[in-house]
């Protein structure tokens, strides 16, 4: 049925809905945030300690720090979230909010110890070289030479996967938790109202990835080295 | 280079752009779509979609043996089916959005132990009813303090999305309602010790809890539910021909026969 009344009501009728989404979708917010932000951190610290496993010329690590990695990548996330809170939680006690955290982190980790693996293989041989003349350790060479220069090439690959952690972490609602695209079903299957609803829903999380990828730019101009310009892009 | 775009307003203008596209394509998808009556469209094409979320037996489930799907509404749509002359094609979808699938046309009916409600009614049109349901209380076996509705107030029930259920876990002051997409999910969490109890419909839970054990039903029956198939509001037709074939099968017997198959002689 065709919307009736004037275009000035049916715009004030819009606006008024659109308030009342907006209204019963933010208080979700948080969830998807606080989710996003603590996979994460759980992602960078451990992808982290596997992207640089082979770096300690360890051979059981570095073959270790390869399974992790071709698992993790292997399976789908979802299945990974069912497996950690429906399978492993039938037999050990965590919460809801810890098993979707934990599924999410341990599934971004392994993106993420490729990244930094890439990150750290990027650096020419002679940086190397050149440490190991100064008379540098392994150790200080990484943490003075190579590790500054590696982070340059992880920074936006890895703002890239900040910014899909935010959208998978709607993945989650699979077990109960109330984030921002939950709310958006929960708001249809309440009040009917589609459309709308999903644009809503579609621009808030546009909105939350805008101000992350203003904030992964921001980042690149910190760690850009004078002199190295930007490979030719213009940014 | 994107300051550059703010400057020159070209942003800006893109957004009054796309504001305007999504203002009239919400207009737009509030109009009408095809104007044939789904009696018509069902005939012609000899085949009747059918929406249905398939994870709740005994009323509709996938078999995992044949892969097909069974249960009491899958039968009862046979039957009509077979009395409008078409065929039945079951397209199984999430719950929550059984309804967005009927109104934008994914399907002709939804048959999915669906409740009549004046809510929905509003969005769709019902048959007469077919079944009495409402909505049970389900508790681990070792719950020895939970005998009503009353006794989960602080409590965690956890229900299956956008169902009669979740409104009425809903109702109770100071739960935490935790809702999955299906309901055996549900079960398993409670199962597991995450929550303390599950509101769903009678039928089903009986039948779960057969299964599975682990649970008992406490307290009498929360609400008095009937289901009914939904068909949109334009297809009134289809929605007098559908209940046509209802009348006929309740009263040459073949109801009862269902009735009987699926939950047995006990069932008043």
């Amino acid at each position: 049925m065709c919307p009736p009344g004037g275009p000035i009501d049916f715009l004030a009728e819009q606006g008024a809905l659109a308030l009342r989404i907006l209204k019963f979708l933010l208080p979700a917010v948080p969830a998807t945030i606080g989710i996003t932000l603590a996979s994460f951190a759980i992602a960078i610290v451990l992808g982290t300690l596997v992207g640089l496993a082979p770096l300690v010329r360890n051979r059981l690590l570095t073959a270790l720090s390869r399974i992790y990695v071709d698992v993790l990548r292997g399976v789908p996330l979802l299945v990974q979230i069912f497996f950690i809170y429906f399978g492993l939680g039938s037999v050990l006690n965590f919460n809801r909010f810890t098993a979707g955290v934990v599924a999410v982190g341990i599934g971004y980790s392994a993106y993420l110890a490729e990244i930094i693996r890439a990150g750290v293989l990027s650096i020419a041989h002679g940086q190397h070289e050149a440490a190991a003349a100064l008379g540098m350790s392994r150790g200080q060479a990484l943490r003075h030479v190579i590790l500054p220069q590696a982070t340059r090439t992880i920074i936006p690959p890895t703002a890239n996967e900040f910014i899909a952690c935010l959208k998978d972490s709607s993945l989650v609602s699979i077990i109960g938790l109330r984030e921002l695209t939950r709310a958006g079903r929960e708001y249809y299957s309440q009040y009917f109202v589609d459309f709308q609803t999903w644009l809503i829903v579609g621009l808030i999380y546009l909105v939350m990835t805008l101000a992350l990828t203003k904030f992964a730019r921001h980042l690149e101009r910190r760690f850009a080295v004078k002199g190295f310009g930007t490979g030719g892009l213009r940014h | 280079m994107c300051t550059d775009y703010i400057r020159s307003g070209r942003l800006l203008t893109a957004f009054k752009v796309l504001t305007i596209v999504a203002l009239a394509s919400s207009t737009m998808s509030s109009c009408g779509k095809s104007t044939e009556d789904g009696l018509a469209r069902v005939q012609k094409s000899g085949v009747l979609r059918v929406g249905t979320d398939a994870t709740y037996p005994p009323f509709e489930w996938i078999d995992t043996a044949t892969g097909q799907v069974e249960g009491f509404d899958i039968d009862l749509v046979r039957a009509i089916c077979s009395e409008i002359g078409c065929k039945p094609e079951f397209i199984v979808v999430p719950f929550d959005g059984i309804i967005a699938g009927l109104v934008s046309q994914k399907y002709d009916m939804i048959a999915s132990t669906f409740t009549i409600t004046p809510e929905r009614s509003k969005q769709v049109a019902f048959s007469d009813p077919y079944y009495d349901g409402g909505q049970a209380i389900a508790v681990p076996l070792y719950d020895s303090s939970t005998f009503g509705v009353d006794d989960l107030r602080g409590k965690t029930v956890a229900v299956q999305l956008g169902t009669t259920g979740e409104r009425r876990a809903s109702q109770i002051p100071d739960a935490e309602v935790i809702a999955f997409e299906n309901i055996s999910a549900a079960f398993i969490d409670m199962e597991n010790g995450r929550v303390d109890a599950v509101i769903n419909d009678r039928p089903t839970t009986e039948l779960i809890i057969r299964q599975r054990g682990a649970a008992k039903i406490v307290g009498p029956t929360l609400t008095a539910e009937e289901y009914g198939l939904a068909v949109t509001h334009s297809d009134k037709e289809l929605l007098l021909s559908i209940n046509r074939a209802l009348a006929k099968i309740k009263a040459d017997g073949r109801f009862e026969a269902m009735r009987l198959k699926w939950f047995g002689p006990a069932s008043a």
